[in-house]
């Protein structure tokens, strides 16, 4: 059994301006002490994603599908039955450490209501393993430290706060969405491999939200490109940096600096924007965008699975 | 989350689109509409003159018999006329010190924001030091100490109503001050009192038309709280701030020369308050 | 400690600010009076000379403008308002002190009433956001703030004392039953708007970062609420306790007037209409001060909750 099996999840939202779709139908699986990256541009979804199988979509959302964790489906489930599993379970870390702790509430009572809630820890037990798990990702004085109040730690001591947090009941599985985007750079390379670290010495599975394809090589194994809310290209990490099939994912690659690469200096953004997702296009949504399109693209393609397990949404991998 | 690029609808179009959705502000519009008509032209088309005393009818119910719809007064004044002609002055008043306040407050909040810097800094710490005064017994003042009339109800409340209004309208400008056609015009060395007047204005224009039908009703509330005190308007002019603390004098034998004008000054202040809140949402759409 | 540090820099800072406003508002006060169209002490029937002087030896209107205005200044300083100029035998500190406890009750009761009641209606509509619950309480509350509180005074009288008799229509012996109408009038649009800022407030603090995260937490909805939610939201529900003060002391003098209770309010509408010159000063000087006095307690105890403030004064 796997640990976590993602079926056919789609997302909408109800807007003024009608449905918008935000996820259509995506599938993916992770196994204990797995490390996924789900990769993509903003809009592309895979935010959503991870918001549905939390339960923490806004107001106007639905979500259907299934999400079999350890054979119970996450979807079926109300906020109540969620809350057992939220958490404890599975975890999550969001973008903007900056807002995403409470301003009012110091961090050993954010750290400790978890232990207490989930496990419980009396008061004093919580607050010890708490400045523990600070001590683990590398706070100094967590014990002085513990104490503060969010806004008295920098942005990326606040997502190791939140790293911690995350990891206090040793979850199956940490969400991280996009943890480094809201960070400096040097502060990035920290905290990603922080979480590198961390991996290695636990058991817990990682699903890596990101845009960045440079964050994901250091940390995950496998790779699920998604656009316009479609799964558009999966892999191991080494067939997504090595064989890209999708000119999407080519597109991302060609996307981010490269120190090795004293030759090619240049940066290349894909051209144009998302699509609209009130009305996708008919036929291949990356279409408008792809310097490789042609007619065969005017029909949909459905995802192709290659040669080691690769999958690619693209009728290039067929014509080849 | 974004949505791609969906086609081009100015915000005034959004913003219109999402009023009109809003049932309650587009029926309370309709009816404050129909509201000032009556008000307008009522009093023309009644036979009664407000101040007209029918001695066969004191104190009578209101009958389609005796030709007095909402019925008469202790001396016999027709109380539908008297509702009507109230309106003029409460809405007067309404309209007028909301103009006064608006020009006050529209031209300090937008030179403060603005110039900025210490010009704001003095001129913003001057708008915290009056806001902190006991707004209403100011205007009580000025009225025991200058008399009471019509012009000076305008000018007490408009004078200490602008506040609120200049401190939005600064924070609007300071935030706009900065965007790249501001700079643009800037740079091509326009001067400062020619970008308050043909950018800044204009753009502040949603806030204000928020804030000025919300000020509305506060100022009708207002001139009608003194009139209910005997400082506001006073006879044979009347409010129907008035026309109430003279109905709640003889509630208990004429009921009806309170409820009409507490039913119409009521409804007012509700449109304008609705029509406010829809204005805003419809502007500011934040948390729908 | 460094809380109490921060809140005490804080404290003086705004006692700072607090000072000029006391000032300019006796100021303002003093000389609106004296420039008054025809002097303020000038009485309508012509007394004799002699008396005339001795009216104005008494209260020091012989002597040059400014130096009037140093002594009242001085004479505020040591909270002495003067004799009273219609009540012969009164000084308006002593009709203060008359009225302003049965003002105080009244409003301070009212002000409990309205900050309970508020936040509960506030909070439960937030929950329940864009249901029928939401929609009635939120129709209400709009209905509360518009319907002035001289217009549901009487009606209220008309239906619970001359329809019903449940209750007595005025008057004032600390009874229960004499304050509760009274009571329920002041507080009825308080309780409106403090629903309304409530309301908008706990659906601004919903929708924040940090109320997802307590969300992921697998927290259930009531933990989420009351420990996370509550006091960001009460924030602004706090601040404007200044203003509903204010808000309370001039409804008061409609209420008082009414009902017919012998506050504060009351003596200050009578003084109002008799020209009572010395009286009016006194009291808008008196209730000012107190409106300004309490915006800075509210000042402090904002500061208290809110740990942002109460260290960026550290740095």
């Amino acid at each position: 059994m796997n640990l976590l099996d993602v079926k056919n999840l789609t997302v909408s939202f109800d807007t003024p301006d009608g449905q918008v779709h935000a996820v259509s139908g995506i599938d993916f699986t992770l196994e204990e002490g797995d490390a996924l990256a789900i990769v993509g541009e903003s809009g592309s979804g895979k935010t959503q994603t991870v918001m549905a199988l939390m339960g923490l979509l806004a107001e106007n959302g639905t979500a259907s599908g299934n999400a079999w964790f350890r054979g119970e489906d996450l979807m079926a489930m109300d906020a109540q039955e969620l809350n057992r599993h939220r958490g404890t379970d599975i975890a999550m870390i969001f973008q903007d450490p900056m807002t995403s702790l409470n301003p009012y509430l110091n961090i050993e009572k954010q750290m400790t209501e978890v232990l207490m809630h989930h496990q419980d820890l009396s008061h004093r037990e919580a607050t010890e393993h708490a400045i523990e798990m600070l001590r683990a990702v590398r706070i100094p004085d967590p014990e002085q430290r513990i104490r503060q109040y969010p806004h008295e730690f920098s942005g990326g001591m606040r997502q190791r706060v939140m790293v911690a947090m995350g990891l206090l009941c040793e979850p199956d599985i940490l969400i991280a969405d996009e943890p480094t985007t809201a960070l400096d750079v040097t502060v990035q390379a920290q905290i990603s491999q922080l979480m590198a670290e961390l991996r290695r010495q636990s058991r817990t599975a990682i699903v890596l939200i990101t845009h960045d394809l440079g964050v994901v090589a250091g940390l995950c194994d496998r790779v699920l490109v998604m656009y316009a809310g479609e799964v558009v290209e999966y892999g191991t990490v080494e067939q997504i940096y090595y064989s890209p099939q999708h000119p999407y994912t080519q597109g991302l690659l060609d996307s981010v600096p490269r120190l090795d690469d004293v030759e090619d200096q240049s940066l290349h953004a894909i051209p144009g924007n998302p699509p609209n997702l009130l009305s996708l296009p008919k036929g291949c949504s990356f279409r408008s965008r792809c310097s490789k399109a042609f007619d065969a693209c005017r029909e949909k393609p459905a995802l192709t699975e290659l040669e080691g397990g690769q999958l690619a949404r693209c009728h290039l991998v067929n014509r080849s | 989350m974004e949505l791609g690029d969906i086609r081009g609808r100015s915000p005034w179009e959004d913003a219109w689109h999402r009023l009109l959705k809003n049932r309650a502000a587009v029926f309370s519009a309709f009816i404050m509409a129909a509201m000032i008509l009556v008000v307008i032209i009522g009093p023309w088309l009644i036979s009664w003159e407000a101040d007209f005393t029918d001695w066969d009818n004191t104190s009578t119910g209101p009958s389609l018999s005796t030709g007095h719809w909402f019925g008469t007064d202790a001396v016999g004044r027709d109380i539908l006329v008297r509702t009507l002609e109230g309106g003029r002055i409460s809405l007067l008043v309404g309209f007028v010190a909301t103009l006064v306040s608006l020009v006050i407050g529209v031209t300090y909040g937008s030179i403060a924001g603005f110039y900025g810097g210490i010009t704001d800094r003095v001129m913003m710490r001057i708008v915290d030091i009056i806001y902190a005064l006991p707004f209403m017994f100011f205007v009580i003042l000025l009225m025991v100490v200058f008399g009471r009339n019509i012009i000076l109800i305008f000018v007490a409340i408009g004078a200490v109503n602008w506040l609120d209004m200049a401190r939005i309208v600064r924070g609007q400008t300071l935030s706009l001050k900065n965007t790249e056609f501001v700079e643009a015009a800037q740079a091509c060395g326009v001067g400062r009192l020619d970008i308050i007047r043909r950018h800044i204005v204009p753009n502040l224009l949603g806030v204000v038309m928020v804030y000025v039908t919300l000020t509305i009703p506060q100022v009708i509330l207002v001139e009608s709280f003194l009139s209910f005190l005997g400082l506001g308007v006073q006879e044979p002019m009347s409010s129907w701030g008035a026309l109430v603390n003279d109905g709640a004098q003889d509630m208990e034998s004429a009921p009806w020369t309170l409820i009409f004008p507490a039913v119409f000054l009521t409804v007012t202040l509700y449109c304008f308050n609705y029509i406010g809140d829809g204005l805003r949402d419809a502007l500011d759409p934040k948390d729908r | 400690m460094m809380h109490e540090h921060g809140i005490l820099r804080h404290a003086a800072q705004r006692l700072l600010g607090v000072l000029p406003t006391m000032l300019l508002l006796i100021t303002v006060v003093f000389f609106l009076v004296r420039v008054a169209p025809g002097g303020p002490f000038d009485s309508e029937k012509a007394l004799p000379p002699e008396i005339q002087a001795n009216l104005e030896a008494k209260y020091h209107l012989d002597e040059p403008l400014i130096q009037q205005y140093f002594r009242y200044l001085g004479q505020i300083l040591v909270l002495d308002f003067g004799p009273s100029f219609q009540y012969k035998d009164w000084t308006v500190n002593e009709l203060i002190a008359e009225g302003f406890p049965v003002s105080l009750t009244v409003g301070g009761l009212a002000m409990v009433l309205a900050f309970l009641v508020g936040t509960m209606i506030g909070i439960t509509a937030a929950m329940k956001q864009n249901t029928p619950v939401d929609y009635s309480t939120m129709g209400f509350a709009m209905l509360g703030i518009s319907i002035p509180n001289f217009v549901v005074a009487p009606l209220l009288i008309l239906v619970f004392a001359v329809y019903a008799g449940w209750l007595p229509a005025g008057g004032w012996d600390w009874s229960v039953q004499r304050m509760v109408l009274p009571v329920i009038t002041l507080a009825l649009p308080m309780i409106a708007y403090v629903a309304r800022l409530t309301r908008g407030s706990m659906i601004e603090v919903l929708h924040s970062n940090f109320i997802r995260t307590a969300r992921a937490k697998g927290l259930p909805e009531k933990t989420v609420i009351r420990r996370h939610a509550l006091k960001p939201a009460m924030l602004p529900v706090i601040s404007f306790m200044g203003p509903a003060t204010a808000g309370l002391i001039t409804g008061s003098v409609v209420i008082e007037r009414i009902y017919a209770i012998p506050g504060l309010g009351s003596y200050f509408v009578t003084g109002a209409l008799n020209r009572d010159y010395t009286l009016v000063m006194g009291v808008v000087i008196f209730y000012g001060l107190l409106i300004i006095l309490l915006n800075f307690i509210v000042d402090l105890l904002y500061a208290w909750l809110n740990p942002k403030i109460r260290y960026d004064e550290e740095y």
